[in-house]
């Protein structure tokens, strides 16, 4: 590269309004992780094929590893550590995966959880094969995905009013 | 109290939750170097030269290295406790980078570098001039003469062979009216695939080297390191933060050492290496490909005469963990289903693919799907049901083995199979089945699996654990058995609370992240030995810590220290149970005493000299579209005999994670190579199969809990078991479907392809 | 970090169009899902990019005065599927680009760049040749429309002229397409996620009134040659055939004649030949089901 390049990106971050000169060459994740270490944007793989570095922009969920930072102009992003509140508050998705065991070594965790957050925004009722597709950008190997299904279906119906639904035991 | 067996939250579940967990990426200081690597193009040959120049004249460029460059200090990496018998130490056969290069992806160059960039393209820029050599990639062939030679000490590439023999095979097989079952069965070399890529960084500090890395064994990669640089091994200092899986990639020296040396060139600069995902599938490890060759000599009445084993086992290019994968498979099969008289040979064999080491299972999945396919030809040969002729075979209660000395205490087989068929709906089910003829078809499939726990009689087995009673009356523990997010923590915090009588398994801080400066010598997570192993020095230390308290508790309540317990974390007086103090008042008025100031804390190392064995099985359901090719997986479970679960909660999900990985296994997943060139074909996560959440249905996990009577508490080997068994229950099952056997796997659509159109279901 | 040498980002079409003309050699980024990957790779490494991302009105789905579907070549995969215009009239390529990778690439990737790139495995390629589908090209001297037949010239390879700054615009879906017509698509594939095609099939059918008889029956492939491919003679042999399972199983068999897939290590020949026929005869029942006719 002859002469390194700059755009300045204006965009929202977790809520909070930034403007930052950023490297065209960055992508979303090395924009996150190295200017603002937002950490819990894992890299997995770095050409989509795992999904842990999803983040959700403008509502919906991104691998933030295919997308060039300058992108984000005009964006809101949320992160995982966005989904906590002012006083540390976590929200249920996240409650839900601790609760449920969804967790083991924790490195696909933050990216599962953003996709997540992005179906449970909806207020939608899924079947299981429905919620399984809505899931499967996101590739884990120590869960078998069984407890992550759980903790994703529980907060589902527990949002949605039908803790009673008969699914909930399955 | 009485934290062992509940259902616990994970210690670690908030921080993973809330992505605070902090993992070695999320440690490189800002200003760190990036390392990359070059990689070779060639399968096998000698680099003749390099030509950095242009490498060098990339902006951002701080050094290169090549394999001209290195020490010549030949090291081994397998993640084994040491030896100090030479004849059992691993195999040193490779270099920091080398110029023999043994497989296409040898590491023959690094280019440093102060961005992520410009290290690419220096690698880019290099040119490396070859000799190329004629490259084998199949065990088998390395073996005949004339094939290419590997290694030079290992005529015919066989890096071992060891034998098995057991009564008289020879004899045996000549009693009339036996049938002869034999088959030959083929497994891939699959990669682990732990979401974290393996990474380190390294910089010196002090005179000594600092490596933080995603290893599973910190304790053994700081020894690696000493000795691939030639250096004091406490020169090294090996950090290991939260890891993003492992599954044995990481029970290997990586790149470790030579990140450290990159940081000894540029004079103790901070140096990163980042594997990419393409990496980690070629220039990590995998798991030993393995060719195993079965005959069973079967009476009629479905008793054994004689049975005879063959494996080959894949090395790739440089030892690892080497033969002692092939050794294990082996040594499974005279004690699954016992037999008189058994022959056994194993060859482990270098060839140019990458190199093979520990994976999940260490040579169980390879061995139990040669075994339980070859049991499903037998029972099949004889006209028998399957279940009926695994429940005639397979290892009875009060078996013990001759070597390890384990012994099946409980009739565990039994038990787990009888759940499982239970689950199944079993015989109906079969039945059922058996009246299918249209195109697409199910059937039930079953496998058992047998596992030993921990790595003693072969190897040490040994923990060390240090606890410290904090002011506030928890307690602090640290020992070198790694989490690497199998829940190991969790579950030592649940032991260690109960050892000293704590109210909570909260009331005990399991220090995470492992510090070889500051961590007792454990040699880390590996062998399913995690909740085994640790829990008989988690033990012996947390008495000795409570001695300890009840000692002092004695001094300042006037009582006999006899009449004294720890109950909910206050000492209380047995006799009446009376409430004397807590352990925060005891530790502070002992820590602020101003004569005879104490922090009171135990250490200990505990070597066990025992073993248990760990038995379960696996049902599956399968539906096989026949004109489509495709076998899905509808159904299935897992049933284990684990011993007593420390928390049911994560033996659940680490039941699940093993089935998952069994299901790719069977189905899908196989690193492929070219047969022109040696080249990988599929290094990533796109084109290497591993199975998606709409590729699973729901995974069952039951156990039998048969607490272990060896085990400190109850348990044993879970860790590995899971992914042992799935392969061959799919296997089995569709065969059960559609009455055609396949002795590979994964059974992929093109396996099927081939095969139902062998067998006539499908016409071209 | 990517390694790229030069970035452009275009605002709107026209200076989209200027800056492929003054940067021809540039590759064209819109979704970044498969051009990123490839800089990743190294193939694109060192390469200079132009982004069209996010230009007003290349994105979306209309109906134009003539009530051709007008699908901006911007749409993502989610944003097509979710379009109520496709799921009205054209519901089956709503489908076939819901089965593209998963969630977030549907969410990033764009039909346009699946169809600019040229491979034979894009999901939404085989629905939109079996559709008739026009390509609106715009350059400097205005807008083309060409068939996306022609569309591709080979593999990685389509019609397009860097120098003259031309970009894809659009995929249309003429009305004589998609009325009165009902098509399936079957990605056959190693997972059911996140995978490539090993074969794409796309059929559809318009059935007589009477339901009973093909009027006409379309049908293409992914990944049974270079670059996708329609089977021209299957569709001729149907035509005026009674819908009966016969006329299914002799379509299946017809369809040899036009594919012409290749060995690769992804699958044999064979295989692919073998799975061409079963798909195609599986999306004709469907395609018959959806269009209220009976097997």
């Amino acid at each position: 590269m002859a002469k390194k390049q700059y755009q300045l990106v204006h965009c929202w971050i977790n809520g909070k309004e930034v403007e930052e000169m950023v490297d065209v060459r960055a992508s979303l994740t090395d924009f996150l992780r190295h200017d603002f270490r937002l950490t819990s944007v894992k890299k997995g793989c770095e050409v989509g094929e795992c999904g842990a570095c999803t983040v959700l922009i403008d509502g919906e969920c991104f691998n933030s590893c295919l997308y060039l930072a300058v992108w984000a102009e005009g964006k809101h992003i949320t992160t995982l550590e966005g989904l906590m509140g002012p006083n540390g508050e976590i929200s249920d998705i996240q409650q839900a995966f601790i609760d449920e065991a969804a967790i083991q070594c924790g490195f696909c965790t933050p990216g599962f959880i953003m996709t997540a957050a992005e179906i449970l925004e909806r207020h939608q009722y899924y079947t299981d094969e429905e919620l399984r597709k809505l899931l499967s950008g996101h590739l884990c190997r120590c869960t078998g995905y069984e407890n992550i299904f759980r903790a994703v279906k529980k907060t589902m119906l527990r949002r949605l009013g039908m803790l009673d639904d008969p699914y909930l035991n399955t | 109290m009485a934290e062992v067996g509940k259902r616990r939250v994970r210690v670690d579940a908030f921080d993973k939750a809330t992505g605070r967990a902090k993992y070695y990426e999320d440690l490189v200081p800002q200003d760190a170097l990036y390392m990359r690597i070059k990689h070779a193009e060639i399968a096998h040959g000698m680099v003749k030269a390099i030509d950095t120049a242009q490498a060098e004249a990339v902006e951002g460029v701080v050094k290169v290295i090549t394999c001209f460059d290195v020490p010549d200090i030949p090291f081994p990496t397998a993640g084994h406790p040491w030896s100090m018998d030479p004849g059992h130490q691993d195999v040193a056969d490779r270099l920091l980078l080398n110029r023999h290069v043994r497989y296409y992806g040898d590491e023959v160059a690094v280019v440093i570098a102060d961005n992520e960039v410009a290290a690419q393209q220096g690698v880019r820029a290099l040119q490396v001039e070859y000799e190329e050599w004629p490259f084998v990639l199949d065990a088998q062939e390395a073996m005949a003469e004339g094939a290419p030679q590997i290694h030079e000490e290992f005529p015919n590439n066989i890096l071992k062979h060891t034998s098995l023999r057991q009564g008289d095979y020879e004899s045996a097989i000549k009693e009339p009216g036996l049938i002869k079952v034999e088959g030959w069965y083929d497994t891939p070399s699959v990669q682990h695939c732990h979401i974290e890529n393996h990474g380190c960084f390294a910089y010196e500090e002090g005179g000594r080297i600092t490596v933080v890395s995603s290893t599973q064994i910190p304790h053994i990669v700081r020894r690696v390191v000493g000795q691939a640089l030639g250096r004091p091994w406490g020169d090294i200092r090996l950090v290991k933060p939260y890891i993003g899986g492992g599954f044995g990639n990481k029970q290997d020296a990586l790149y470790e050492p030579l990140c450290a040396y990159c940081s000894t060139q540029v004079g103790g600069r901070c140096v990163r290496m980042d594997c990419s995902r393409e990496e980690t599938f070629i220039s990590n490890r995998v798991r030993h490909a393995i060719r195993t060759h079965i005959i069973s000599w079967l009476r009629p009445d479905g008793t054994f005469a004689a049975r005879k084993i063959e494996c080959f086992s894949n090395q790739g290019a440089y030892a690892s963990h080497g033969h002692g994968v092939a050794a294990k498979g082996m040594g499974a099969f005279p004690q699954q289903y016992p037999c008189a008289n058994v022959e056994g040979d194993a060859y482990t064999v270098y060839t140019n693919r990458p190199t093979a080491g520990a994976m999940r299972g260490y040579g169980i999945p390879q061995a139990m799907f040669a075994s339980e396919a070859h049991i499903e030809d037998c029972a099949k040969a004889l006209g028998m049901d399957s279940l009926a002729f695994r429940r005639q075979n397979v290892m009875p209660q009060g078996y013990e083995d001759s070597f390890s000395h384990n012994v099946n205490y409980e009739d565990s087989y039994r038990q787990c199979l009888e759940k499982g068929a239970a689950y199944m709906d079993y015989e109906r089910k079969m039945a059922e089945y058996a009246k299918e003829t249209g195109p697409i078809r199910h059937g039930i499939g079953i496998a058992t699996f047998w596992y030993n726990t921990a790595v003693y009689p072969i190897s040490l087995e040994t923990s060390s654990n240090r606890m410290l009673l904090n002011l506030d009356g928890t307690v602090t523990m640290q020992c070198g058995e790694t989490e690497i997010g199998q829940g190991a923590d969790t579950a030592y915090a649940q032991m260690t609370a109960d050892v000293l009588g704590l109210a909570s398994y909260r009331d005990v801080h399991v220090v995470s992240t492992q510090d070889t400066d500051t961590t007792p010598l454990g040699l880390g997570a590996y062998a399913s030995r995690q909740t085994y192993t640790a829990g008989f020095s988690i033990r012996q230390t947390g008495l000795m810590l409570k001695e300890k308290i009840l000692k002092h508790a004695s001094d300042l309540t006037r009582q006999d220290v006899h009449n004294l317990d720890i109950v909910d974390g206050r000492i209380v007086r047995t006799t009446d149970g009376k409430d004397l103090m807590g352990l925060c008042e005891l530790a502070m008025t002992v820590q602020y005493d101003t004569v005879h100031s104490e922090h009171i804390t135990a250490e200990s190392t505990f070597t066990i000299r025992n073993n248990a064995y760990s038995f379960g099985c696996t049902f599956a359901e399968v539906e096989v579209d026949i004109p489509m090719c495709k076998a899905t997986v509808k159904k299935i479970i897992n049933v284990h005999d684990c011993g007593r679960l420390i928390n049911p909660a994560l033996a659940e999900a680490q039941v699940h994670g093993g089935m998952s990985m069994a299901i790719g296994y069977g189905l899908g997943e196989q690193l492929l190579f070219d047969e022109k060139t040696g080249r990988p074909l599929n290094n990533n996560l796109l084109d290497y199969k591993l199975s998606t959440i709409m590729d699973h249905p729901h995974l069952e996990a039951q156990f039998v809990e048969n607490a272990e009577p060896t085990s400190a508490f109850g348990t044993k080997a879970l860790g590995e078991p899971p992914a042992c068994s799935g392969a061959p229950a799919i296997r089995n099952a569709i065969f059960a479907a559609t009455g055609v056997a396949v002795d590979q796997i994964p059974v992929n659509p093109h396996v099927l392809f081939r095969r139902f159109t062998e067998e006539g279901l499908i016409q071209e | 970090m990517y390694d790229l040498s030069a970035f452009y980002q275009a605002d709107s079409l026209e200076e989209a169009v200027r800056l492929r003309a003054e940067h021809p050699e540039a590759i064209v980024i819109a979704g970044g899902t498969d051009v990123l990957v490839q800089m990743r790779e190294g193939k694109l490494a060192g390469k200079s990019l132009l982004s069209i991302r996010g230009i007003a009105g290349m994105e979306g789905v209309s109906l134009d005065e003539e009530e051709n579907l007008r699908i901006g070549s911007l749409t993502t995969f989610s944003h097509i599927t979710a379009d109520p215009l496709i799921q009205k009239y054209v519901n089956v390529l709503g489908e076939a680009v819901d089965q593209v990778g998963g969630p977030q690439i549907r969410n990033a990737g764009t039909i346009g760049g699946n169809t600019c790139n040229g491979v034979t495995s894009a999901d939404s390629s085989s629905t939109l040749h079996a559709w008739d589908a026009l390509v609106e090209i715009t350059g400097k001297n205005g807008v083309r429309r060409v068939p996306i037949e022609k569309f591709y010239l080979r593999a990685g390879q389509v019609d397009l002229r860097a120098e003259e700054g031309e970009l894809q615009t659009a995929l249309l879906i003429p009305k004589a397409s998609y009325e009165n017509t009902f098509g399936h698509y079957i990605k056959y594939a190693m997972r059911n996620a996140m995978d490539i095609a090993t074969l794409g099939t796309s059929v559809n059918v318009r059935l007589s009134a009477d339901k009973r008889t093909f009027d006409r029956v379309r049908i293409a492939f992914g990944v049974a040659g270079p670059v996708p491919l329609r089977a021209t003679s299957a569709e001729a042999s149907i035509c005026g055939r009674p819908v009966t399972l016969e006329t299914v199983e002799a379509f299946g068999r017809a369809v040899l004649e036009d594919i012409h897939p290749r060995d690769s290590w992804r699958a044999t020949k064979a295989f692919r030949q073998h799975i061409a026929v079963e798909s195609a005869k599986r999306c004709l029942i469907e395609s018959v089901k959806l269009a209220g006719g009976e097997l």
